[in-house]
């Protein structure tokens, strides 16, 4: 795993924001392979407002997606099973998981990125959901898969010292990425307050090979003119 | 046509990179549009899951709800207080020449006429939903001839009217049937005008005032709603008798009731200062009016007004002739302070001091008293849309961008030109330099 410090929260989003680019662009999306979006979602059906008003606020309304390309998974659903059992179908249809970008509750489980203080108390149920989810490993193919997990916030510094510096664990489910290549966890200062220093700057040292993760690669919309010119090989984790 | 949101067939069009008003701000969103209403993107898109049919670039330029005229007499020629043949293609050609303005919906006003006038005039001109013909009619705006002698102001003096005798009988007789008719400006001050208000507002037609403050108080507890053009044809504000500009911040309205005023915002009816004075003591009444004539659109010289003359001289209007005035200068909205051209000053022209109507059109008035009040753009755009909207009650449907509203707004540039106009989503009218 790689963990990747930015100083402040706005910088730990440019570099996430970044490195999603890249991997869309190597993805190398086109009429034939669909880039599509996976969301589980863990509002209670009495709140379908809000978690929709926040995606289509904060990401649909900026981006030409077609709807058909956008799957919320419900992780309030009566059954769970049936619902990740329907979700992995898609999954399947689409050819498997490219990237998967997450955080973690304070309590250190996976969590959704999902807005707003109000959900706090339904913490527990989602990232109960979610954990039900990526039990089941297939989902998460270790040579194909890439994974981020964004950790802000000094709320969280624990959850992160638990997730990396300790052994993987159950009662800290996101501790099971350490062992997985290709999982990137983007924090601030701040969530690392809870790391030990020889640590911090470790990973710090390597910010110059990590942050070839997002240089910028060629244009899709240039990569016509790009493919005769520059044998520039994008940089791979 | 009109249809549901649900109307599933319609085209779905998205306007893009643009400002929009909505909620009282100018936000950077795209507005959606389907069967001649705004859309709601996010229902479209998780429920419907559809993307836009159609996607138009506006340039970075504000959208904004088209405006909306209750006061306007005529223009180009037009005299809507004329009792001709054919009144409708008359309104026809103001409603078509006006969508250059901005304007999306509005009033025909007619001035105090003869009943003869009004038994022939007012069936002509029946409510009617705007398009590429031109903007739609709310319905009419009859001002007069139930107003006091001395407020009369260019309202001719023979025709005023009283209806102590019979109330609402009077007011039908002189008026005729009143399915058209949408605003009726009365003198509260005349007898019996409670009863008549009541009756007016019960009939779901706004009541609008010329008065003094005690006298409008009490006909806004009777109804009352709208103060035809403030500061004009008024007594002036006096700190012991306010006057009906008292109103604007009066604590003896009926609570939640929030009274309206037109404000004539051309340059030459008010004054700046004044204009400041009324917008901030009472910002969410103000509804910008052009009171337009039929000289609106044409040149200098002389025109008709129902049943007077009027003199045009760059962009103010008097009453024409060489009429002195029996009642002294009082009743005058005399002006108070010098004026830089005494060509615009109305003691030094020639003719009458008496104002008599505008002929700035309604974005001219929208950017004068942007300026002249230093208000927000978003405060200016309300006025000439939110408010009036408002005040006729029709705020679901008209004078805003929200979802389920009709697709009626104007494009302008950063200084508030009209680039083009929209009636039901469809461009109606389109500055020269924007054609493609």
């Amino acid at each position: 795993m790689k963990l990747i410090i930015l100083e402040h929260y706005s910088q730990a989003s440019e570099w996430a924001a970044k490195y999603i680019r890249n991997r869309i662009i190597q993805f190398n999306p086109g009429p034939e392979k669909y880039f599509t979006l996976g969301l589980p979602t863990g509002l209670p059906r009495d709140h379908p407002e809000s978690y929709h008003s926040f995606m289509w606020n904060n990401f649909f309304k900026h981006i030409d997606i077609h709807p058909e390309n956008t799957h919320i998974l419900d992780g309030n659903a009566v059954d769970l099973q049936a619902e990740c059992d329907a979700f992995e179908e898609k999954i399947k249809a689409a050819g498997g998981i490219e990237l998967f970008v997450g955080g973690i509750g304070p309590d250190g489980h996976i969590a959704f990125n999902e807005p707003g203080s109000s959900l706090v108390s339904r913490t527990r149920v989602k990232t109960l959901a979610m954990d039900t989810i990526l039990a089941n490993a297939r989902f998460f193919d270790g040579e194909l898969t890439k994974v981020m997990i964004l950790i802000t916030g000094a709320h969280k510094a624990f959850a992160l010292y638990k997730a990396i510096e300790e052994g993987v664990n159950h009662m800290w489910t996101v501790s099971a990425f350490q062992q997985h290549p290709r999982t990137v966890f983007v924090c601030d200062e701040d969530a690392t307050l809870e790391l030990k220093v020889k640590t911090v700057k470790y990973f710090k040292g390597l910010m110059l090979v990590h942050n070839k993760l997002v240089d910028p690669l060629y244009s899709i919309k240039e990569k016509e003119t790009e493919k005769s010119q520059s044998s520039k090989k994008p940089y791979s984790d | 046509m009109r249809g549901e949101q649900g109307a599933a067939g319609a085209r779905v069009l998205q306007f893009t990179n643009c400002r929009i008003l909505r909620g009282g701000k100018l936000l950077r969103e795209d507005l959606w549009v389907r069967g001649g209403r705004i859309l709601d993107p996010e229902k479209l898109f998780f429920e419907e899951r559809r993307v836009a049919d159609e996607r138009r670039d506006c340039g970075g330029r504000i959208l904004a709800p088209g405006f909306i005229d209750v006061q306007i007499n005529g223009g180009f020629g037009v005299d809507f207080s004329q009792a001709t043949e054919d009144v409708g293609s008359g309104v026809a050609l103001v409603a078509r020449r006006i969508l250059s303005h901005g304007v999306t919906s509005f009033c025909p006003t007619l001035v105090t006429s003869p009943p003869e006038v009004y038994h022939k005039v007012v069936p002509q001109i029946p409510v009617k939903s705007g398009g590429p013909h031109g903007a739609g009619v709310l319905g009419l705006h009859l001002e007069g001839p139930f107003i006091s002698r001395e407020k009369r102001g260019a309202h001719p003096e023979a025709h005023l009217r009283s209806f102590e005798a019979d109330a609402f009988q009077d007011l039908l007789a002189t008026y005729g049937p009143l399915d058209n008719v949408r605003i009726v400006t009365l003198a509260p001050e005349l007898g019996r005008s409670h009863e008549v208000i009541r009756a007016l507002t019960a009939r779901g037609i706004c009541v609008s005032l010329v008065a003094d403050l005690r006298a409008a108080e009490d006909a806004v507890w009777s109804g009352a709603t709208f103060i035809t053009h403030l500061f004009n044809a008024m007594l002036p504000f006096h700190h012991r008798d306010p006057g009906i500009v008292g109103l604007l911040t009066s604590d003896r309205l009926p609570a939640g009731r929030c009274i309206f005023y037109g404000m004539i915002a051309d340059g030459t009816h008010t004054n700046p200062a004044a204009l400041r004075i009324a917008h901030r003591a009472h910002p969410q009444g103000l509804v910008l009016v052009t009171d337009a004539i039929p000289a609106l659109g044409l040149g200098n010289g002389r025109h008709t007004l129902g049943q007077q003359e009027v003199e045009v001289d760059g962009l103010t209007a008097y009453v024409a002739g060489e009429r002195p005035d029996p009642l002294g200068p009082r009743s005058q909205p005399a002006c108070q302070v010098a004026h830089d051209p005494p060509r615009a000053c109305p003691l030094c022209s020639q003719g009458t001091k008496t104002l008599s109507g505008s002929i700035a059109p309604m974005d001219v008035c929208v950017r004068h008293f942007l300026q002249a009040t230093g208000c927000s753009m978003e405060s200016a755009l309300e006025a000439a849309s939110l408010h009036p909207a408002q005040l006729l009650g029709l705020e679901k449907s008209k004078g805003t961008l929200d979802f389920g509203a009709d697709a009626d707004f104007v494009v302008l540039d950063d200084s508030l030109h009209v680039q083009a106009t929209y009636i039901s989503g469809e461009l109606v009218w389109q500055a020269d330099a924007a054609r493609q």
